[in-house]
């Protein structure tokens, strides 16, 4: 990256270097954008909100993960999570109304915290490393998600699929668009803004000097386990909107997905570095190929390789130019 | 373990410390205890279950996840992890069906050769340019999935088709007792108990685990160790996906996604250190053992699928933490 900024002025150097999630991440998408527009001459407002509602689910995915990524955690059990949340509702919201959906909708995000909450306190007591802990985890919350629906099926009432899936304002502000800013903004920025954003960075960065600074470690971790629950909460909900319906085994996608945006985001997986505007651009981006190879007439199923080359690529990229830095 | 010895006089409590002393020093006798204690559960609820077949099917079912846990407790040895076993599993079984019209050796060699071309690709991330072995196995295994579903479309014509000889590897037995399997496993574990004691790689493994830094101020080549684990790992990654293909005798897509988890819990309950440097085969063998048992029981229960896959995750967590709590 440093390589083609070379001529630039410093100071904007500096600033594209400090931000390049904010200035890097939407460059990209819009060049994606761009490319799609170009193979696709079509594009249109119809394609905006397919995208946007396609991305919403990997979005929330993406945030859930960034989260417990940030606090020097992981979690493979998101995609479980989500199928947890959207079984739950696909149940529960068939014969509701939509006032009654959107009571069960918060009662679902609570369950989301508290799985997220059961994540993150089996971490820290167990004291087994987090990737064995959500990997088993996510086997169980997945056996629970089975246990509610053991086939796809359900629903919920129109209006509340609308949330995600209609065009209040604009057909080229989709929805789902809207949904998605607001529910990352409501949840993240008063985490980020607050004590517990601070100390997030702080334990995921260095645990040890965190420990030796005062910082609650466990307390921190179980937050951000309980802050990617409630991430997953949601994305099991915008999956239930987007599909109209629960499948138990919807959400094994996302559990690697979401590491994929994360990687692709920018969030260094050791902890500490990284933001929420990053992963969630990235989101969208991943949902793009798949949609872009179906322009380009080839298989989409090309989706899942590109994805894997890409974190492949970009985390062996940034391997290399560590390496050349530490032979500066 | 405190209920008899806080039953048992002061000086007998001495030796009842001992023993604790004793097992934490060698956790295997644990491990095997656990294992003939749960054996025995089986016999005690179901009288007459446990004879010369259910023995035998028992290590039938017990090879290919030894196999996968042989692979996993490698680079586990040096710190890391192989999240694309499963894939690479599932490949080189698929691999092997599609192409058995080339001729068996053939087939198996290309089967093998994923596994070696994955693992390679793995332990150049891992091993040159530093890249976590967690993000790194998880894009490449997204990668070689993405591939295969790709390389499955292109092959509807021709049906898969797995040789007699290596159903019989996976689903044979000798004298109606010894399963075939076993020939293959059998001496596989010794190669890797008596290497990873003995052979100068053996050792390398476990001082790379366990300081790396050290390693490379000792002249150790680390990066040459670490590439020839990976490789390693992906080459009995692929042998068990051979060993699984036989037992089923039907190639899909997700033959060994299952195997993903109980591959990372053997090696573990089996006391190897996520962190490296600690633990070794024999621990796993007996944690596949242990694994195997246990799905034993679970379809003994008679319970609904979901139920046993929860009780699967809950009792692989308690015992990981159990054991982190008995060694620490």
């Amino acid at each position: 990256m440093s390589a083609t900024m070379v001529g630039a002025p410093a100071p904007f150097r500096r600033f594209v270097g400090r931000h390049l999630a904010w200035v890097g991440m939407p460059a990209l998408l819009i060049l994606a954008l761009a490319f799609t527009a170009l193979i696709h001459p079509e594009f249109g407002s119809f394609d905006v909100q397919s995208l946007a509602l396609g991305a919403l689910p990997l979005a929330m995915a993406a945030a859930a993960q960034a989260v417990v990524v940030l606090s020097g955690g992981i979690d493979l059990s998101v995609g479980s999570l989500m199928a947890v949340s959207n079984v739950l509702a696909a149940s529960t919201m068939q014969h509701a109304s939509f006032t009654q959906s959107l009571l069960l909708a918060a009662l679902i995000l609570i369950a989301g915290a508290l799985q997220g909450a059961a994540n993150g306190i089996i971490v820290v007591i167990s004291r087994i490393p987090d990737v064995v802990v959500t990997l088993t985890t996510g086997f169980i919350w997945g056996g629970v998600a089975l246990l509610i629906l053991e086939k796809p099926g359900g629903g919920a009432p129109p209006e509340f699929l609308d949330l995600a899936a209609g065009n209040l304002l604009s057909p080229w502000l989709p929805n789902a668009l809207i949904l998605l800013v607001v529910a990352v903004a409501l949840i993240w920025l008063p985490v980020r803004r607050s004590r517990l954003g601070l100390l997030i960075y702080a334990v995921g960065s260095d645990r040890i000097a965190a420990f030796r600074s005062g910082v609650g470690i466990d307390s921190t971790r179980i937050l951000a386990y309980i802050v990617g629950g409630l991430f997953s909460a949601l994305g099991g909900l915008a999956l239930t909107m987007t599909t109209g319906i629960g499948a138990p085994l919807a959400g094994t996608y996302y559990t690697l997905s979401s590491v994929a945006a994360i990687v692709i985001g920018g969030v260094r997986l050791t902890g500490g570095r990284g933001g929420m505007v990053g992963p969630v651009i990235a989101a969208v981006l991943l949902t793009l190929i798949p949609t872009d190879l179906i322009f380009l007439n080839i298989d989409p199923n090309y989706g899942q390789v590109i994805q894997g080359t890409l974190i492949v690529f970009v985390v062996m990229i940034g391997g290399f130019v560590a390496v050349l830095q530490s032979r500066k | 373990m405190s209920g008899p010895a806080s039953a048992l006089s002061q000086g007998r409590t001495m030796s009842v410390r001992g023993v604790l002393a004793l097992l934490r020093r060698h956790t295997i006798i644990v491990l095997i205890l656990l294992l003939i204690v749960f054996v025995l559960g089986i016999e005690l609820a179901r009288p007459g279950t446990v004879n010369a077949t259910w023995l035998s099917n028992a290590l039938l079912f017990a090879a290919p996840l030894g196999i996968l846990a042989a692979g996993q407790t490698l680079v586990m040895l040096t710190g890391g992890i192989d999240l694309s076993v499963a894939a690479i599993a599932t490949g080189a079984a698929y691999i092997l069906a599609t192409s058995a019209s080339l001729g068996s050796a053939a087939a198996v060699a290309l089967g093998l050769s994923i596994g070696i071309v994955v693992g390679f690709i793995n332990g150049i991330g891992i091993a040159v340019l530093g890249v976590q072995p967690l993000v790194m196995t998880l894009g490449t295994g997204l990668m070689t999935g993405g591939i295969l579903t790709v390389y499955s479309q292109q092959m509807l014509a021709s049906e898969p088709r797995v040789p007699d000889f290596i159903q019989a590897l996976g689903a044979g037995k000798m004298f109606g007792v010894i399963p075939i399997d076993l020939f293959l496993w059998a001496p596989l574990a010794f190669l890797m108990i008596f290497g990873l004691a003995r052979s100068g790689f053996g050792r390398l493994l476990y001082a790379v685990g366990d300081n790396r830094e050290a390693c490379k101020l000792a002249g150790v080549r680390v990066w040459q160790v670490l590439l020839a684990d990976y490789i390693l790992c992906g080459l009995f990654a692929a042998i068990a996906g051979l060993v699984l293909v036989g037992g089923t005798n039907a190639a899909d897509l997700s033959l060994a996604d299952v195997y993903l988890l109980p591959s990372v819990a053997a090696v573990i309950i089996g006391g190897t250190s996520i962190f490296g440097g600690r633990g070794g085969y024999a621990g796993s063998i007996v944690g596949a053992l242990i694994l195997t048992v246990l799905t034993s029981i679970l379809t003994l229960l008679d319970a609904p699928e979901p139920i046993k896959q929860i009780l699967y995750g809950a009792i692989i967590l308690l015992l990981a933490a159990a054991y982190a709590r008995l060694t620490d």
